[in-house]
Formats: structure tokens, sequence, C-alpha cells
């Protein structure tokens, strides 16, 4: 195996060798590290803005797309759509995909700033907020993003077998659109999964589930509904789906309605409530699936099982009122001192992902993102922007926002990318040459490193498409790293 | 102010330096106009009309639309009665982003237009239209989708504005929404 990966390794240094001598030395090397929109935006824009630019994007997974590919729900194809125009990114003759190659263990930040001119850090956030309350650790509690991940093939989290069999209900907390999407496949039929790309082991842990309950909580109300009315609207179209909104929760006040005069969403959001719920029957029929929208109440506990050790029942929450923050036109849940339990076997927290910290980085770990100036990161101690390193995407700006909001993301840190290499180019600071791809390679190979070329994640895709035609899905995914790479490896 | 000022002083460096098209050279347009096979909605960009003798002089009709990019620039073009904004600003290589490719799944080839007149013309947009126009950036209340804006003889002479979003999202505190 190991002879395999440094033999392909040769033929690929030497090919990148022979393709880079014909380009003109004064290239501007870039390097992106992490290829979910955010890169790939940021990709494209330097491509275009740059004719010497010669732009690598790095992933510390074997396939490209981050989010796209492990974030974005099965149900919704369209949305990957854009996709095609990521492949083009990749096809431009001056761009090149390596897919598992990890920054902090492949490679290192401090060798990537001097084997390239620029680089930006687009790698997300792969991690979760966490609510800090007791019993947070027991079996059957996990993040949503690792649900999302499981359902969706993530080669990490394949194995997460999420026990779907020994419980009716499941309590997602939070009420975005990672919430609803979670929610969402916890609801639908199977039968319409099965002809998405959901993972094969996702299909059938779902297809034996006996949950048909789900209770969606949030701590504040229906005015403050973090999720987009295209994905309520999806929801509550689920065929045959008993939805419980409570009226009494459906009061507002008038701050509530100043709140949704200045924000179209939530009034649309709030609009959509109040349709389902003067809509639905008073009591689910017998067999029916329930999901239950459960405002003004916050986790304070999870509650363990009598039976199974380790394993959750259920959650304690505070019930709360609504408090303006003086002056914002904001308002935060308070607790009110009364409490209630909800059973349940499962429990999704999708309160937020987190980026993660590496060495060398500067991060903001209150925030969970490193601090920049439109996207210059900003060294630890002085404001001062470190040189030719900058950040985009969730990993710069927190992780909130649709696909589309990456293009403007990218727009801004190409902007000051522009800027930066304007103010340099008096003083010729791109005269000096800098290896690039062909000093990347040569390292990733001394560290026996296998690269994932772009055209060695078509024979993936390909592969992927081929499994799939089998049984009437687009792609059945590869969910495991050592199949990944031995497919890569053909 | 002052950043917003600057960062559009950054666009125009980039505008100055592109040479390279809005797409790279492996792009064929008909990849950029497919229909997509899940939309449901697919009707209603349909472009097939039912009349026979109607159909041969629409297809041959064209009107003139005028784009008017976020530093004011304008390109006029000539769009096929039928041809959807999104699919006529590909044809003609305005930078108009398409990422879903008009299966009414994203918000990036948000148009505004600029007349109310003309905007009224316009059939009323459906509530999934409406759902991703909740997204886009620089919202207007004259704000379509380029994809659901289809080329019809009333509209000759229609001019449609590119949003200047990046001013937005740098400066005006713009609060993303979660995908």
């Amino acid at each position: 195996m190991l002879y395999l990966r440094s033999s392909s390794m040769a033929t690929l240094t030497a090919m990148f060798s022979r393709k880079f001598s014909s380009l003109t030395r004064r290239s501007l090397r870039v390097c992106v590290v992490g290829s979910g929109p955010a890169g790939f935006y940021t990709a494209e824009k330097m491509l275009k803005a740059y004719d010497e630019a010669e732009v690598d994007i790095i992933d510390r997974l074997p396939t490209p797309f981050g989010l796209v590919r492990s974030g974005v729900a099965p149900d919704h194809p369209e949305t990957k759509i854009v996709i095609n125009q990521f492949s083009r990114v990749a096809h431009n003759e001056r761009c090149s995909f390596f897919g598992n190659v990890t920054l902090g263990s492949s490679i290192f930040l401090s060798e990537l700033r001097q084997i390239y001119h620029v680089v930006v850090l687009a790698y997300g956030a792969e991690s979760d907020r966490v609510l800090g309350i007791p019993g947070e650790e027991l079996s059957g509690v996990h993040s949503a993003r690792e649900f999302v991940w499981w359902y969706n093939g993530h080669p990490d989290l394949s194995q997460l077998a999420p026990d779907l069999k020994n419980t009716d209900t499941a309590i997602v907390l939070g009420q975005g659109n990672v919430a609803l999407d979670v929610a969402r496949i916890l609801l639908r039929s199977p039968a319409e999964l099965a002809v998405t790309d959901i993972a094969s082991h996702a299909l059938s842990a779902l297809r034996e589930s006996s949950i048909r309950k789900v209770y969606l909580v949030g701590r504040r109300g229906p005015v403050q509904a973090a999720c987009t009315a295209k994905e309520l609207r999806e929801i509550l179209a689920i065929k045959g789906l008993y939805v419980n909104i409570k009226e009494a929760d459906l009061l507002i006040t008038s701050a509530d309605e100043e709140e949704m005069k200045n924000n179209r969403i939530r009034r649309r959001v709030f609009d959509l409530l109040s349709k389902a719920s003067s809509s639905s029957h008073p009591h689910p029929s017998s067999g029916q699936k329930e999901l239950h929208f459960t405002f003004f109440r916050k986790p304070e506990k999870f509650l363990e099982s009598n039976d199974r050790n380790g394993h959750v029942a259920g959650l304690h929450f505070e019930k709360t009122t609504l408090k303006e923050v003086e002056g914002s036109g904001k308002q935060i849940a308070a607790g009110t001192g009364q409490y209630e339990d909800l059973e349940c076997g499962l429990v999704l927290k999708s309160i937020g992902y987190k980026s993660l910290p590496i060495d060398g980085l500067p991060f903001d770990h209150s925030k969970g993102v490193v601090p920049n100036i439109r996207g210059r990161v900003l060294s630890c101690d002085a404001a001062q922007p470190e040189d030719g390193l900058y950040v985009c995407g969730w990993l710069k700006r927190g992780p909130t926002g649709i696909i589309a909001t990456n293009l403007y993301d990218a727009d801004e840190t190409v902007a000051s990318i522009s800027e930066d290499i304007k103010r340099k180019e008096p003083t010729s600071e791109f005269a000096i040459t800098k290896p690039g791809r062909e000093g990347l390679l040569q390292l990733l190979e001394s560290r026996m490193v296998q690269v994932v070329t772009f055209r060695d994640w078509e024979k993936i895709d390909s592969e992927e498409k081929r499994l799939g035609s089998l049984i009437g899905k687009p792609r059945e995914k590869v969910t495991d790293w050592r199949n990944l790479l031995e497919i890569a490896a053909k | 102010m002052l950043a917003s000022k600057s960062l559009r002083l950054g666009a125009q460096a980039i505008k100055g330096l592109t040479r390279v098209s809005h797409f790279p050279k492996s792009v064929c347009p008909t990849t950029l106009t497919r229909r997509n096979p899940y939309v449901q909605d697919g009707e209603l960009f349909s472009t097939t009309a039912t009349g026979t003798a109607d159909v041969e002089n629409e297809e041959k009709q064209k009107i003139s639309v005028t784009f008017v990019d976020k530093d004011g620039e304008e390109t006029q073009i000539k769009v096929p009665v039928g041809m959807s904004m999104l699919e006529a600003a590909h044809e003609n290589d305005i930078e108009l982003e398409g990422a879903c490719e008009g299966s009414l799944a994203c918000s990036t080839c948000h148009v505004i237009v600029m007349d109310v007149e003309q905007y009224n013309k316009l059939e009323e947009p459906t509530d999934e239209e409406n759902d991703m126009l909740d997204l886009a950036f620089g919202l207007t209340e004259t704000s379509r989708l380029g994809c659901q804006v289809i080329a019809k003889p009333e509209l000759d002479g229609l001019r449609l504005a590119l949003p200047a979003a990046t001013r937005n999202f740098a400066v005006d505190g713009f609060k993303p929404k979660p995908h």
C-alpha cells in the first residue's frame, strides 16, 4: 500500500513539474484550505482576478465540496447543483484540488505560508457548540452535525449508529434550518428518501426507526424561530404529518411586531406557523407521525433512563418568557422558575457549529472564529494583519448563512487580497518566486501522503453514481476512508 | 461609509485586473440552462406555448434588456421571447450568478427591476420564489430572481440592476440566515 502511494505520488509530481515549467515564472501562488463553498468561491474569484494566479485547493477529505456534500440534506438535490459550478472551477487549468491533505498533520500552516504567496483558510466549522448542562454526555444525545454527517455518509461518522429503535420520541434542540432538516429526515417516509443520495446505512436505520414523534424546541417564540420559510413550508407539507403548535404561543407582543416589521423572513415564518396552527386537527389519529413546535423552553438538564444505564430518557426544561434587551430591539429568553419535563430516547442538539483552531493560527475562542478584518487574519497580540494570510466562510464570520453568503464573503476576502497585492507591487514582492504546487507536492510525497486529485475524485464520483444507478439512487456514497482512498488510487 | 468606499475601490481594482471571462472555457451555456429534473414547478419557466402560428412569431421576436452592474455600467442585450433573464445574462457574459441553475433553490440570480411599471407587468412571484428572495442580499420592493423573469414582448426596454451586494455584506450589518 505504501509502495503504491509513493509511486503514484512520483508520477504526480513528474506530471506537475512538466506542466509547471510551461507556466510563467511570475505566478501568484495561492493555496485555499477547504473545498466547500467558501473555498471554491474564493478560488474562482482569485482565478478571475489574476491571470497569473495558480490556485491549489486542499481538503482533509478525499472528496471535495464540503457541506454541499456532507451538510445539504439528501432530499435537497437542487441545492447541490452548485457542484457543477465548483467542478468547472476545479477543471480550470490553473486550479488544482488535493484531497486527503490535512492542515496540521500532512502539512503545517507555517509551511503553506512559505510555499505560497497567499494562503486562504476556508476550512469551516467541524465541531459543535455545547450546552454545558448536566447529562449532555449521555448516550442518545448527539449534535445535529453528527447526525447530518451520518445520514450524508461523511467518512468520519458513518459508524455513528444512532439508536432509532428503542424510542418513539426524538427531541431536537433548536429551530433553525439544520433542526428542520434533521426533523424532516426523521419524519419523512423512507420510501421518499430511498431515491435520494442518503447514505445506505442511514436509510436502513430510518426504515427500522420507531420514532414517530419529534419535538422542535426553541428557547424563544415563533417570531424568533431561526428557520427560513422554504424549509418550514417543506416540513409542514410532509404527507400525513400531524403538526402541533400551541395557539397560546402564537399570541404576540408589540415587541414581536416590531421585530417582524424589520424582518421579512421572521414575518413570513410566523405567518406559516400561524396558518399551520389554525389548520391542524386537535388530536393526531392513531399511528400518525407528529411534529410538535415547542416554544419558550430552555434545556436545564438531560434526564437519565432508569432501565438503560447511561442512556437519555428525557429533558428537564425551564419555561421562559421574552425580555427586551434595551435599545437593541432584540428579545432574549428569561427563565420563569417554572419547569417541565419531556420524555424522549433521542436528542439532537442543533444549537450551532463551531470552528476548530490550529497551531500557529490566531483564534478567538469566545466567538469561535479567526480574528480578521474583511478577511485579513489579525495577529494574536496586535491588531496587525498577518502577511499573506486570509480567511473566508464560517471560519471568518461564524457558522451562519446560506451557500450564497459565501459568494459575497469570498468577494470581500479577495478584495482585501487584491488591495494588499496592489500595495506591495511597487516593492516587487511578487517577483519573489514561491514554489507553490511543486513545493507542496514534494513535501506531501516525502510524508507519504496519498494525494487525491480532482481526477481521482472523479473516479470516486463515477463509482458512486454507478453504485447508485444499481438501486435507483442518484448516487451511493462511499462512506469508508479506506474504500475512498482505494478507489482514488485505482 | 469609509469602509464601503474602500471596498468599492477594491472591487474596482479586481475588475480592472479581470481578463478571464465569467466561466472557465469548458462552460457550455446549455449546461446552465438545462431544466432540473427535480423541480416540480418546472412549468413556471417552461418556454413551450400552445398556439402554433404565435409560437413562430414569438420565437423570432427579441426584446431589448439592459443590465446595470453594481458600478453603474450598462450592457444592453437582445433577449428572445421566452428566455429567462438568467439564461440571457449567461449567454451574454453578464456576471449574474446562477448557483442552482434556475431550479429555485438559491437567490444568487437576484435582479432589481428598475422601473416599477415594468415590475408590475411581471406575474406575481410564487411563494417559492419569495422564499428565496427572503435570502437575497440587498432586497428591494422590485426584486426578482433572474431565472423567474421570462422575456415577453411587453417587457421590451426592461432595465435590471444587479444588486451591490458586497457593500451590504460588509457594511450594513447583514445577518445571514442558516441554510
